[in-house]
């Protein structure tokens, strides 16, 4: 009974797993066994070498396990001698193939990570991340461009990362284009990721940071090179000026409510470093790490309570009256 | 000895005060405790140590040596009443015995007073830096085993002076004396650690 | 001497203390285990409770069962409870339990440390639970890393009840190894030399002393962190030239032996049902031996393989990548060695050996993925994810937790007297083995597919809904499971079937005695000559026979129980190769003095914690009493 019991609930083990991996994942899910640039392709192709071995020595063990079981059940139930006829054989044979799997397994992996090293061609852009808690900054140090929470590159072209905490440590991750690599207070940590096609890719916090550690996610945006460049050149640029009644008023409400003691924005006498650089937040994809979609409705919602949204986070709930509250929002949306 | 040729219970030994003793060999599994705790505590000295150029770090000089040199030569010393005193009970002197615990103890005493010494006497606090806190540290956590050493020496001396060793009887004594000894061994890799080291790398 | 006088001398002679103070200064070797197990399965309970609130939280994505901080509350006590408080202690305690039946001897040698160690337990898991009473429990994890848990980013108490609440069941933890160490050393009965020691016993040996080389580095690190957080020391700030790194290699040194201190006494376990229920002895026990001292020996070469992501060079990395790739040889050839123990067994399939079958299933799918995850490169993908948390379950469930069920029903009878029921046996069982399969199997994929680990809730756009839904199923059936072994435990003890005093046939010479034991164990501690004494000398049997074996072992000229004083608590001195006696070990008398001392420690300690140093004072000077009550020599002059 215990024999069937396991095969059954084995094979529905295995069947599950190949039926979901084979492919029964949303598109959008950002899954490193899709992988869309070299790190992480080379590490799935390891993983499905190691799956494929892993899951043929559990059914082999398995199998020499149910047939033990069964053997000295019925030599049991007859009440026959035990014996070691064939123990040192299987046990010196077992033993064989395990090193056997083992030396390719690790051959393998020592391989992969070789390649991992270097890529192909030294890479020509560089990007520091620093981990906040619970925000990325991004600067691109050749340019002098700083944003947050969002990491543009050129696609098919390797990018160097420099890895840097101001607080505790963080862990940087993005599953379809590579492994992952911690911010570390104190140290600085380098990497390099590249992107086969254009588009957008999650990144997320893999260590554990603080309260907030779930929602400390930033978005990957690869392009071709001449929108990057663009995009990069836009960047560096100080916030534009629209001449608006209610965005001047915002600006007033920006520089005087207090946001300004902890946001940038460059071109203002914003000079805050406690949070995110806001000078091109209308540029952006997302707010809040990656949260919440940066529209107006959300940017409302965020000012007006981001305790509410993000428990924890070191923005406070600043008294704004509904009128000021637009007109924040409307300045916000004008830093193009 | 085969088991065939062992005696009777009624002819084995109770109460051994000698190496065969479980508490002698408790006393060692413990004293080994010390030091894997010690060792622990060097890590963070030679770790921290291995990642600041120099070290000790800019604006604190290498340790002066004589005063915890002779404070090295007060406890090597204190291990030989000790070892005297140990050697004494097993033909049964107590003189020998109080005297040398005694002696001992104050040897250690004085050692410990040093140690203390050299705490306060340093230009930097545990808040200080790292190399700060790791010497401090390391000279308190090692001032705590003489401490510790000190309190058996002085329980010892106490039962000693009640009168409850002989010549048979007086595991407690080579307890101590075994903790005693690597008290003071450990001492001699926290001195070459602590006081020597930044001397020779220099 | 009669034998029933013999009989009556010996249990007045180590009858305990009545009255609350003799349940108090209890130090037999069999009520503390009991209760080191009762307790360890007491937190059981409480992190697995926390378990099931965290899984219910993470039932569909963004719910909002629980705040985030509850959330980081609860996995952190969940981890560091079953990790310190409950697996580790109920290993120790079951190690405590068994060793002294199974080397034939009448107690631990050290019995007042052994109990000061149970209270130091108890304390400290107290310690770490009154967090919950004061609003401060513990929040980051149960590794607590810096700097996240320094002064700057965790100023409150929360980690000060953690680093203090670890560190005192901790001095359980040693003190208990220094026990066992001493007793497996010093007093195995008469002939048990070191190729006949019980396996159970070579691998309680084994983890005994990886907990001594292991967990102290971890006790240095916590007092490190903790003068960083009360006196401003600079271990671990980067800004004062400290390192954040020397915590986790300080961890991780303690950390990876760990999972290995859990796993061995659970080898043990196996090694020692799988003959009983084969009904032969064991395959390859040499090898087996050396499989055991190589694990202690190669994990302490591991603990970098929980630091792959930290940036350290590569060509390390990749060395501790081999290492960790290399133990599975050690596994491997325990499990080959017993499937070839199976094979050619007579097998008879009861309880315990279910869920050793369990174990082989659950155990291996955690080791492959484990060599997975040693994989410098593949580890990159998956570290800090729910792979990992399927990881560490499935090794943890299927190695330690599984064994452990089949040690509770296969050593029931023995401690109880009776059996443990059959069909609910097979309920809990089926409930447990699903349930693990359900709950944990689906985060290896959650983890694949990109949700992190130790996060409190997750996007609906991860697309990880499905899986984390089955696995919240799965931890509910497996807490149902274990309702029904509570149930079956209680209705056991009172109605279960009497057992017997070897109810499964077993060799080893726990099974030689009465069930439940008496308080000293043996009248008359047997000559050991074989590995199985009670399939290969009959006369070693308890009973009517003792007697005659007693006469037989003098005409032999050897040693037999009876020398032994009746009257005063003794039992063997031997050698360490062969065991030949060489001295009567008089073991000490029940005594308070280590209550005293735990107290005077627990003083110490919270007083560190609240801040109200004279206390400290008050501690310490309590714990010098203790200490020289606890040694105070005694007038009696024995022959
Ligand atoms: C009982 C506890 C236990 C055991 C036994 C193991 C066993 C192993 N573990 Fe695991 N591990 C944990 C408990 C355990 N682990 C925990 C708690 C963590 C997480 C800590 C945290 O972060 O919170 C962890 C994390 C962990 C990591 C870090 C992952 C990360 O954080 O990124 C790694 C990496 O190398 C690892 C590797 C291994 C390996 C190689 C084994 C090997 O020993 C496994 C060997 C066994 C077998 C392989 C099966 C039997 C063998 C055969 C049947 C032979 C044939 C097999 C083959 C040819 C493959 N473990
Ligand atoms: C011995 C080790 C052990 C054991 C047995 C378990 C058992 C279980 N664990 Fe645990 N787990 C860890 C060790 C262990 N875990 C560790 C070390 C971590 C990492 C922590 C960290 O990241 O810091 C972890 C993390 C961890 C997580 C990840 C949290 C995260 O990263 O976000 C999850 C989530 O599903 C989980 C679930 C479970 C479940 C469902 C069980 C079930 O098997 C539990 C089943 C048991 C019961 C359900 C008990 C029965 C209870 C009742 C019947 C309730 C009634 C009781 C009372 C009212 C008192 N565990
Ligand atoms: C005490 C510091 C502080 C003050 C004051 C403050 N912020 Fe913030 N702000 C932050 C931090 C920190 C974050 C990042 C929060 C997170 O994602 O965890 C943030 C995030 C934001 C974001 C989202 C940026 C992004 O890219 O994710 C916006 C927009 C923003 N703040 C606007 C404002 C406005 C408008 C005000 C004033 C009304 C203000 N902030 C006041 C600290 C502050
Ligand atoms: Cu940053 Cu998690
Ligand atoms: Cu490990």
């Amino acid at each position: 009974m215990t024999t069937t019991g396991r095969g059954v609930v084995l094979g529905g083990a295995l069947a599950i797993t190949v039926v979901l991996l084979a492919g029964c994942q949303p598109e959008d899910s950002p899954s490193a066994l899709d992988p869309r640039g070299p790190r992480a392709e080379r590490i799935a192709d390891l993983w499905w070498l190691m799956f494929w071995l892993g899951t043929a020595v559990f059914v082999v063990v398995m199998g020499f396990l149910a047939y033990a079981t069964f053997r000295a059940w019925r030599r049991g139930v007859a009440d026959g001698e035990p014996t070691d006829r064939h123990a040192n054989p299987f046990l010196a044979g077992a033993m064989a193939v395990t090193v056997l799997v083992i030396l390719v397994v690790l051959g393998f992996s020592l391989w992969t990570s070789r390649l991992l090293v270097e890529p192909d061609e030294p890479p020509a852009l560089t990007v520091d991340v620093i981990g906040n808690q619970w925000w990325w900054e991004v600067r691109y140090p050749e340019v002098d461009a700083i944003t947050a929470n969002e990491i543009h590159i050129p696609v098919g072209e390797p990018v160097r990362v420099r890895l840097l905490s101001d607080d505790v440590i963080h862990s940087f991750w993005i599953p379809e284009l590579s492994g992952k690599l911690d911010l570390l207070p104190g140290i600085t940590n380098e990497f390099w990721i590249e992107a086969d096609e254009p588009g957008t890719y999650l990144g997320e916090c893999a260590e554990f940071c603080g309260i907030q550690h779930a929602h400390m996610a930033f978005l990957v945006v690869a392009e071709p090179r001449e929108r990057f460049d663009l995009w990069l050149t836009g960047q560096v640029e100080p916030a534009s000026f629209v001449a608006d009644p209610l965005v001047e008023r915002g600006q007033d409400i920006f520089l005087t409510a207090g946001c300004a003691a902890c946001h940038t924005v460059r071109g203002t006498a914003a000079d805050g470093e406690i949070g995110p650089d806001l000078t091109h937040l209308a540029s952006r994809e997302t707010i809040a790490a990656g949260m919440l979609e940066n529209n107006l409705g959300n940017l409302m919602g965020w000012i007006a309570d981001p305790q509410a949204i993000k428990p924890g986070n070191h923005m406070p709930n600043l008294p704004l009256a509904p009128e000021e509250l637009e007109a924040v929002v409307a300045y916000l949306l004008s830093l193009e | 000895m085969s088991l065939d040729q062992a005696g009777l219970a009624q002819d084995l030994p109770r109460d051994v005060s000698d190496a065969r003793a479980t508490s002698w060999f408790g006393t060692l599994l413990a004293a080994g405790c010390q030091a894997v705790l010690l060792v622990s505590v060097i890590i963070a000295y030679v770790y921290l140590g291995s990642g600041s150029e120099p070290w000790p770090p800019v604006g604190i000089g290498p340790p002066d040596v004589l005063v915890a040199g002779i404070g090295t030569v007060l406890l090597l010393a204190s291990a030989v009443p000790m070892a005297w005193a140990s050697a004494g009970i097993r033909q049964g002197d107590q003189r020998r015995l109080k005297l040398g615990l005694a002696l001992s103890f104050v040897l250690g005493a004085g050692f410990l007073g040093i140690a203390g010494y050299e705490y306060v006497r340093q230009e930097f606090e545990i808040e200080t830096n790292a190399y700060a806190s790791s010497f401090l540290v390391l000279l308190a956590f090692h001032a705590l085993q003489v401490a510790i050493g000190l309190v058996m020496s002085g329980l010892v001396q106490l039962w000693a002076w009640l009168g409850y060793y002989d010549a048979r009887r007086h595991l407690a004594v080579q307890n101590t004396a075994l903790n005693w000894y690597y008290v003071v061994a450990s001492w001699l890799v926290v001195f070459a650690v602590l006081y020597l080291s930044p001397h020779v790398m220099d | 001497m009669a034998t029933v006088a013999v009989s009556d001398q010996l249990t007045q002679t180590w009858a305990a203390r009545s009255g609350i103070v003799g349940w108090l200064s209890v130090v037999n070797h069999k009520q503390v285990g009991r209760r080191y197990m009762v307790t360890a399965f007491i937190f059981f309970l409480l992190a697995g409770r926390d378990a099931l609130r965290m899984r219910t939280q993470l039932a569909q994505p963004e719910m909002n069962f629980l705040s985030p901080s509850e959330y980081n509350e609860l996995f952190t006590m969940h981890g560091t409870v079953m990790m310190f408080i409950f697996i580790v202690p109920i290993l120790e305690g079951l190690a405590g339990y068994l060793t002294p039946l199974m080397i034939g001897s009448r107690d631990l040698i050290f019995p007042r440390l052994n109990s000061f160690g149970y209270w130091c337990f108890l304390f400290g898991g107290i310690f770490l639970y009154s967090s919950l009473v004061t609003d401060n429990v513990p929040d980051n994890g149960w590794f607590a890393y810096v700097p996240l848990s320094g002064p700057e980013f965790s100023p409150g108490k929360n980690m000060d009840y953690w680093l203090l609440g670890v560190t005192f069941v901790e001095i359980s933890t040693i003190v208990a190894a220094i026990d066992l160490i001493a007793s497996i050393v010093k007093s195995r009965a008469p002939g048990m030399s070191l190729n006949r020691i019980p396996l159970f016993v070579w691998s309680v040996l084994v983890m005994a002393f990886m907990i001594l080389i292991g967990f102290l580095p971890l006790v240095a690190g916590s007092v490190l962190l903790e003068l960083d957080r009360t006196f401003g020391a600079q271990f671990y700030d980067p800004e004062a030239g400290g390192n954040v790194l020397l915590w986790q290699h300080y961890f991780w040194i303690f950390g990876h032996p760990e999972v290995y201190v859990m796993l061995l006494p659970a080898l043990g376990i196996i090694s020692m049902i799988i003959p009983t229920f084969t009904r032969r002895p064991i395959f390859g026990y040499p090898v087996i031996v050396l499989a055991l001292v190589a694990i202690g020996f190669l994990s302490f070469g591991l603990w970098v393989h929980h630091m792959y992501t930290t940036g350290l060079p590569p060509l390390a990395l990749n060395f501790f990548a081999t290492a960790s790739m290399l133990i599975t040889l050690a596994n491997g050839v325990n499990i080959f060695a017993w499937i070839a123990t199976i094979w050619g067994g007579r097998l008879i399939v009861k309880i315990p050996f279910l869920w050793i079958l369990g174990f082989f299933f659950v155990f291996v799918i955690g080791g492959i993925t484990g060599v997975m995850v040693g994989s410098v490169a593949f580890d990159a993908q998956v570290h800090d994810t729910q792979f990992i948390v399927a990881h560490l379950h499935y090794v943890i469930i299927g190695g330690v937790v599984f064994p452990l069920f089949a040690a509770f029903h296969y050593w029931f009878p023995k401690v109880t007297g009776r059996m443990l029921g059959e069909s609910l046996g097979h309920v809990s069982f089926w409930l447990v083995f699903l349930g693990t399969n359900l709950t944990f199997f689906p985060q290896h994929l959650a983890g694949l597919q990109g949700m992190p680990r130790r996060v409190y809730t997750y996007s609906p756009d991860l697309g990880v809904g499905l899986w984390n839904l089955l696995s919240t199923i799965g931890a509910y059936v497996f807490a149902l499971g274990v309702v029904v072994f509570i149930i079956n435990v209680i209705w056991s003890q009172f109605r279960g079937e009497r057992a017997g005093d070897n109810p499964w046939g077993g060799g080893s010479l726990e099974w030689a005695t009465t069930s439940p034991p008496p308080q000293y164990n043996f009248r008359v501690i047997p000559t050991i000559r074989n590995r199985e004494p009670l399939w290969a000398q009959p006369e070693t049997g308890a009973g009517d026979r003792e007697e005659e074996q007693t006469l037989m072992a003098v005409e032999h000229g050897q040693p037999a129980m009876t020398d032994l004083a009746a009257t005063r608590r003794e039992t063997y001195g031997t050698t360490l190769a062969d065991a030949v006696p060489e001295q009567v070990i008089v073991l000490p008398s029940p005594s308070l003095w280590p209550l005293v001392l735990a107290v005077g420690v627990a003083v110490l300690l919270a007083s560190l914690l609240t801040g109200v140093y004279p206390a400290m004072g008050i501690g310490a000077l309590t714990g010098l009493v203790a200490v020289a009550g606890w040694h105070w020599p005694s007038k009696e002059r024995i022959a």
